[in-house]
């Protein structure tokens, strides 16, 4: 089971009453309010993984464009290659 | 009816109706095929088109009906009033013919609010005067409490058939070029948004809309159309798949080609569907001569419900009956219909 | 959608199955271990990228195939009874037991409720103290952080018409489990990215050294699938095994700490059934002591039926990687989704689904005789 859509931290509250934090998450235009215990590092901006209502993990920027960087790399080595 | 064993799930057929042969997808056409058609047997009937085409006295006339079961009531850019003409108005543009005359039956659950009733009526009545019919007869019968969902609306519609050939699956050709009128998955998500208490930041409104005057456009200007559907529960998959059944012919989609708004796919990644299967109320598939594909998608830009008309792809005459879809990234696979509801998945 | 879009984009898919191309040089299997993975590979169409030398397997990372007969007869026994509310995700709603699914129980005037979170289900025991809410908590790890917190909440409430029907199976032994199969012919993994989320990879290390196979840690888009595939290939080829982490933007090795706590404090680890495959010893997840209370298994006395495997459904062999769904006699005409032999055939994830709602074009016109290749 294992659908985790990332979204965009809009706002966080502490909910003493819950015991847990709480924050309204972006998807794309859509705000849902998820539960946030498990990243106590997320912050307002910050994208994080939701699975059923959970973040489980925030999403690490830099480390998500490491692979177009690569990407680049390939293309410009197979240029100088002469392609694939 | 197979044994009954007691391990592995095993092959069952249902004794019951069950709320996926609501689904407009497989069991919805099971039930078609195995009760309804069977025992109506006719040349209109069996056509499996969304409307019948009729000869009265040398007359070509289109007669269609359609029920409204839809919960909530009220969604952001409609109402049930909105669906019930606009659903058979559209049902009669999708057999070429223009929309003349609507009935009207309502079952009301006691209880309801005449409110309600009030604003679902005024509803009609501005629909009715934005897509030109006119509302000529109805019947209302009310139900003990629990027994509706407030308001359940039969229509019935009669439109006279101005294309000259006939428009249905038989007509579609391999090589025929398939458009889709706009963006969708917009219907099913505004619904949903009030079910599940979705919040968008910018509602996602029903898509629900007349459509005779784009089709009245085309056929006019000579376009070949062979085939119209408007697409409605099972969206754009299942609508494209009973085409692709009922013509013998096989389909190629492109996913990219097909456009979705960002909040409707928003809504649709959070819930784990696929907007190919979403509900529509004012989108129509429309499967053209090749030749004329160009002009037909330019005439249906002039149009503000069909602003958003793209080219999705073509009739093969490979695969009989199967729909293919290219993915985004280039890889193929079918393009089934499914059993029954699509269900969201957390998988 | 950013983190979404950018995974998704065919140029760079292109680039990638170049890659995959260029570092290929002998055939070799791999199999993804999550639904959700088999979900993208199959909606893509990507093993159209790959060349023919690779074939992708699916592992058994479909949790409602591979869910015990006898628990989702319970689920429904339960389900059945006046009293209760049955909530579940969407994926069990379908999935048959020995006589009927959840969704029959519902047609029948059972109450059965699909939610999006256990907290959701919570909330419909708050609002209906005069009722049971009973939950069905199936999933692999990535959904047990979640179950956890529903269970740890009710407790610090004291909500009392509140259980879940625990049917939770950990990856890691499932893999074991495959790999010690004496047919295994699996090359490499593709490990299941969310699980890893929270659980991290060390458990994959002593995995990967015992057997001697890479284990690639991948993401769920297009584009990480590729990846994963192409590092996993270029360990092959160059005789490395190890674990690598293709899911940098969301994985770490350690996982996440405060999920895994919360899944210690409220689950213990006990052995599970696996549909197709047997009992998996230290495989699945059950509720602690202190939270029996709300354990639906102990508050609702239901029997197990005593069931025995089908005889003519291979899902073992499917679900373990040994067969391929078109090369079972029965794949597309006596067992379809509509009217499924087996487990496998059921969910949209499930290996024979998988392939038949999406990949049977591949095989058209051929359904009397066996499918002539072996890739997919």
């Amino acid at each position: 089971m294992c659908l985790a859509v990332p979204g965009k931290v809009v706002s966080i509250e502490e909910e003493a009453g819950l015991g847990w934090r709480r924050g309204r998450v972006d998807f794309g235009g859509i705000e849902k309010e998820i539960c946030l215990a498990y990243t106590p590092e997320a912050a307002v901006g910050d994208y994080v993984l939701v699975h059923v209502g959970f973040a489980l993990s925030v999403v690490d920027a830099d480390e998500a464009q490491k692979i177009f960087e690569t990407l680049s790399e390939m293309e410009r080595l197979g240029e100088l290659e002469g392609g694939p | 009816m197979q044994e009954v064993n007691l391990s592995c799930p095993v092959p069952r057929a249902a004794d019951v109706v069950l709320l996926a042969h609501g689904g407009g997808g497989k069991l919805t056409n099971q039930l078609i095929e195995r009760i309804f058609l069977p025992a109506f047997a006719c040349g209109p009937l069996a056509a499996r088109h969304d409307g019948a085409a009729l000869e009265v006295n040398g007359q070509r006339l289109a007669f269609t009906t359609d029920s409204y079961v839809v919960r909530p009531l009220v969604f952001p850019g409609g109402d049930i009033g909105d669906l019930a003409v606009n659903g058979t108005v559209n049902d009669l543009a999708m057999c070429g013919a223009r929309p003349l005359y609507l009935s009207a039956g309502f079952i009301l659950e006691e209880g309801l609010p005449l409110e309600t009733l009030r604003r679902v009526v005024e509803s009609m009545r501005a629909a009715a005067e934005k897509a030109g019919v006119q509302l000529v007869t109805g019947d209302t019968k009310v139900v003990d409490k629990g027994k509706g969902d407030g308001i359940f609306v039969n229509t019935a519609g009669i439109g006279v058939i101005e294309a000259g050939a006939q428009i249905g699956p038989a007509a579609v050709r391999a090589g025929d070029t398939i458009l889709l009128s706009g963006d969708v998955g917009a219907h099913g998500v505004a619904i949903l948004s009030v079910r599940e208490g979705l919040e968008f930041a910018a509602p996602v409104e029903s898509d629900t809309a007349p459509l005779w005057a784009p089709v009245e456009a085309l056929l006019q200007a000579g376009v070949r159309v062979h085939c119209l559907r408007d697409l409605t529960r099972g969206g754009l998959a299942s609508a494209l798949n009973e085409i692709a059944a009922a013509g013998g012919v096989g389909m190629e989609i492109s996913e990219g080609a097909v456009p979705v708004r960002e909040a409707v796919r928003g809504a649709c990644e959070i819930l784990g569907l696929d907007p190919l299967y979403v509900a529509n109320e004012g989108r129509f598939a429309a499967m053209v001569a090749a030749e004329d594909a160009g002009r037909a998608l330019e005439l249906l830009r002039g149009f503000p419900v069909c602003a958003g008309a793209a080219r999705i792809g073509a009739v093969t005459d490979a695969h009989d009956g199967m729909v293919t879809l290219e993915s985004r990234i280039g890889g193929r696979r079918v393009l089934d219909m499914l059993s029954g509801e699509q269900l969201p998945r957390i998988c | 959608m950013k983190f979404l879009d950018e995974y998704r984009e065919p140029g760079a898919a292109g680039q990638l199955a170049r890659a995959i191309r260029r570092t290929v040089r002998r055939p070799w299997t791999l199999m993804e271990v999550c639904g959700g993975q088999t979900h993208t590979i199959v909606k893509s169409g990507l093993m159209d990228l790959l060349p023919a030398e690779v074939s992708l397997v699916h592992g058994p990372g479909c949790p409602v195939c591979v869910t015990p007969v006898e628990l989702i007869d319970k689920a429904i026994a339960i389900a059945a009874r006046p009293e209760t509310i049955f909530a579940s995700f969407g994926d069990m709603l379908r999935v048959p037991g020995s006589t009927r699914s959840l969704l029959e129980v519902k047609a029948a005037g059972g109450d059965v409720r699909m939610v999006y979170s256990p907290l959701d289900a919570l909330r419909l025991a708050r609002a209906n103290p005069a009722r049971e809410v009973v939950f069905f908590a199936v999933g692999f790890e990535t959904t047990a952080p979640a179950n956890a917190m529903a269970v740890w909440q009710a407790e610090r409430e004291g909500i009392r018409n509140f259980s879940m029907l625990v049917a939770h199976v950990l990856v890691p032994p499932a893999m074991e489990a495959i790999l010690s199969a004496p047919n295994c012919g699996i090359h490499g993994f593709l490990a299941a990215g969310h699980v890893c989320a929270v659980m991290g990879w060390e458990e994959y290390e002593p995995i990967s050294r015992r057997w001697h196979v890479p284990i690639v840690v991948t993401g769920f888009e297009p584009l990480d699938l590729l990846e994963g595939v192409q590092m996993a290939l270029s360990q092959l080829e160059s005789g490395r095994a190890e674990v690598e982490n293709q899911y940098r933007r969301a994985v770490k090795r350690e996982g996440n700490r405060p999920a895994q706590e919360r899944i210690a404090e409220v689950f213990a680890i006990a052995p599970r059934k696996w549909r197709g495959i047997g009992e998996i010893p230290a495989s699945g997840l059950r509720l602690r002591e202190r939270y029996r209370a709300f354990d639906a298994e102990q508050r609702f006395a239901v029997e197990a039926t005593a069931v025995a495997e089908a005889g003519e459904c291979i899902a073992g062999l499917v679900l373990q990687g040994i067969r391929k769904p078109f090369e079972c006699p029965a794949f597309a005409t006596r067992c379809t989704p509509e009217t499924p032999l087996g487990a496998p055939m059921v969910s949209s994830e499930g290996a024979c689904a998988a392939y038949y709602l999406y990949g049977r074009h591949r095989h058209a016109g051929s359904e009397s005789e066996l499918p002539r290749t072996t890739r997919g």
